[in-house]
């Protein structure tokens, strides 16, 4: 059994962003970089799938800058067997399609059983790059997954479980091959053991280059700033907490009236 | 033409399809068009007749009987034949789950993308330049769209009002649509374990995310919680931890609520737990980051720690209730 992961770095969720010079997107300078976080979890679900089979390879695939390799590197300490590196600079000049289309180019031939990404990116938050990547690729998908069923495997088909909205929930059998989105939170992340990471030298990551081509429908971000404030907001204690927990008990009294 | 999508299971409506026919209606009176709305189903189905009482073109019912149940490759097929059919300049839905998870198959196998979950939109030149959140909630970008018609957009929740649709009358129509292999079976949806906490009916919720840092700091939260009367919820992560249990989840995949007072702790403000509370009446925001975008929707923000200011609020109240 092969399972492809599609694995995104992304600036840190604790980053303090600066929307870049020509106002197109964030300046990266001096951003530390994590790996997007749904697509931690696509991983562990895809290694805990090869150890309940027992058998199988997990590739991860990643498309970014040579920057991204941290990725690559981290999610073989956690237990990829390979890698192959989609090598493209300013990714977030990309369309969606133009990424599901370069990262379909690139993974076709392996004709995996299963590719599983995060549900959506953390940054452009597109959230349709593996649903594209599977009609590209001519197979089912699932998006929002929030369980799958291990022992449900066979050759042929797998079952799923969907997170619908308000606590609702749908299980759905699956042929395969097949690509899921996976939810956050689906399991518990396993850290790198120090064996993993030394494992994880001598595993292969192939670097493409994909030709990205020209794509008519593509979106394009035309000016990126910081949301427009929907509300008067009323900032209390001028950056000492203590004494803005006292002015909003005073307005929670007076204004809210809830006391 | 613009087509708006209908979404309902067993022909009970969607209401965030309202919101799509308020955002479609808009965008029509903005660029001269007309509106119809989509309505996939396995039979005559009896929701057309209420979409027809609103101000559309027409109401297509796009029928199949594999259209009984939702699936993504009988969606995909139907809306595929009905585009082709229709040629609309515009398809136009609510960025639900089930939109996310069949609308980009639709628009690649017509080389198109989706431009998702927008929260606006201005004509521009008799196009539209639409604005999607980015990085969490961060930023803001305005987004345009290349090539030709039809162009797909998808609107958050809460991004148009549902009850500002217009009503008026709209012919019904079936057309028979073709649709191939269904490649997944589906069950019957179900919720798990029914909520044993109501939170909608909260008039003061106190809710904890990430920045409470460990477990044993929600006794923290559940201290303000007590002596305000109000009930603890909390933000994704902290329920995925299992620190709190998942029927305290306020947000996309939890609650929506909209109480009286929400007091969001260490709560950076992603649009999913956004989405679900922000038609709180007053919202008050305790958070590290001044640049949290929490801070945007609150009335009431204090930048800081909130290990210092909370002990210090319940001492205060404590004064305050005498």
């Amino acid at each position: 059994m092969k399972i492809i992961v599609l694995m995104k770095q992304v600036a840190n969720k604790d980053a303090v962003l600066r929307v870049s010079g020509d106002e197109k997107w964030i300046d990266e300078s001096n951003i530390s970089q994590q790996t997007n976080e749904s697509d931690g979890y696509a991983l562990e679900e895809a290694l805990r799938m090869k150890e309940a089979k027992g058998e199988g390879e997990v590739i991860v695939c990643t498309l970014g800058a040579q920057t991204a390799k941290t990725v690559i590197k981290d999610a073989l300490a956690r237990g990829a067997d390979r890698a192959i590196h989609v090598v493209a600079d300013n990714v977030n000049q990309l369309s969606p399609y133009q990424i599901a289309k370069a990262i379909a180019d690139s993974i076709r031939e392996e004709n995996a059983d299963l590719v599983f990404t995060g549900l959506q990116s953390d940054d452009a938050s597109y959230g349709q790059t593996g649903v594209i990547l599977a009609e590209l690729l001519g197979i089912p998908h699932a998006t929002i997954v929030i369980e799958v069923d291990r022992a449900s495997l066979t050759d042929s088909s797998l079952r799923i479980k969907r997170e619908l909205e308000s606590g609702w929930y749908q299980w759905f059998k699956y042929n395969l091959p097949a690509l899921l989105t996976i939810q956050s939170g689906i399991s518990q992340i396993r850290y790198a053991s120090l064996k993993g990471i030394m494992a994880a030298k001598k595993k292969e990551i192939r670097d493409v280059t994909p030709s990205i081509e020209n794509f008519a429908g593509a979106q394009k971000i035309e000016k990126v700033y910081l949301p427009l404030k929907l509300k008067q907001t009323q900032m209390l204690g001028n950056g000492d907490a203590k004494a803005g927990a006292v002015e909003l008990v005073e307005k929670l009294k007076t204004e809210v009236r809830v006391i | 033409m613009i087509l708006v999508f209908i979404e309902h299971k067993d022909c009970v409506l969607n209401k965030v399809s309202l919101e799509a026919i308020t955002a479609a209606q808009n965008i029509a009176k903005d660029l001269g068009l007309k509106v119809s709305a989509v309505l996939p189903c396995d039979k005559e189905c009896e929701l057309a007749q209420t979409i027809a009482q609103y101000n559309l073109e027409k109401v297509i019912v796009v029928k199949n009987d594999k259209l009984a149940k939702y699936t993504p490759d009988g969606y995909a097929d139907a809306w595929t034949e009905i585009i082709k059919k229709e040629n609309p300049q515009y398809v136009v839905m609510s960025h639900s789950y089930q939109v996310r998870d069949f609308a980009p198959k639709v628009a690649a196998r017509l080389g198109k993308e989706v431009v998702g979950d927008c929260i606006r939109y201005k004509a521009d030149g008799g196009k539209l330049v639409l604005t999607r959140r980015i990085f969490l909630g961060k930023l803001d970008a305005d987004v345009t769209v290349g090539g030709d018609a039809p162009y797909f957009v998808t609107f958050q929740s809460g991004a148009f009002r549902g009850d500002n649709a217009e009503k008026g009358s709209a012919s019904v129509e079936t057309v028979d649509v073709n649709v191939g292999e269904i490649r997944m079976e589906v069950e019957e949806p179900f919720q798990e374990a029914k909520a044993s906490v109501d939170l909608t009916k909260s008039e003061i919720i106190v809710a904890v995310g990430r920045g409470i840092k460990s477990q044993e700091n929600i006794a923290i939260a559940q201290g303000l919680a007590d002596i305000l009367g109000a009930d603890l919820a909390a933000s994704r992560p902290i329920c995925d931890s299992e620190w709190l249990p998942i029927d305290r989840q306020i947000g996309s995949s939890g609650q929506t609520v909209a109480p009286k007072v929400y007091i969001a702790l260490g709560i950076s403000g992603a649009i999913q737990h956004i989405v679900g509370m922000k038609n709180a009446t007053t919202i008050v925001a305790i958070n590290k980051d001044s640049e949290a975008p929490i801070f945007d929707i609150a009335d009431y923000g204090i930048v800081g720690d909130l290990f210092e200011a909370v002990p210090v609020l319940v001492e205060e109240i404590k004064k305050a209730k005498g």
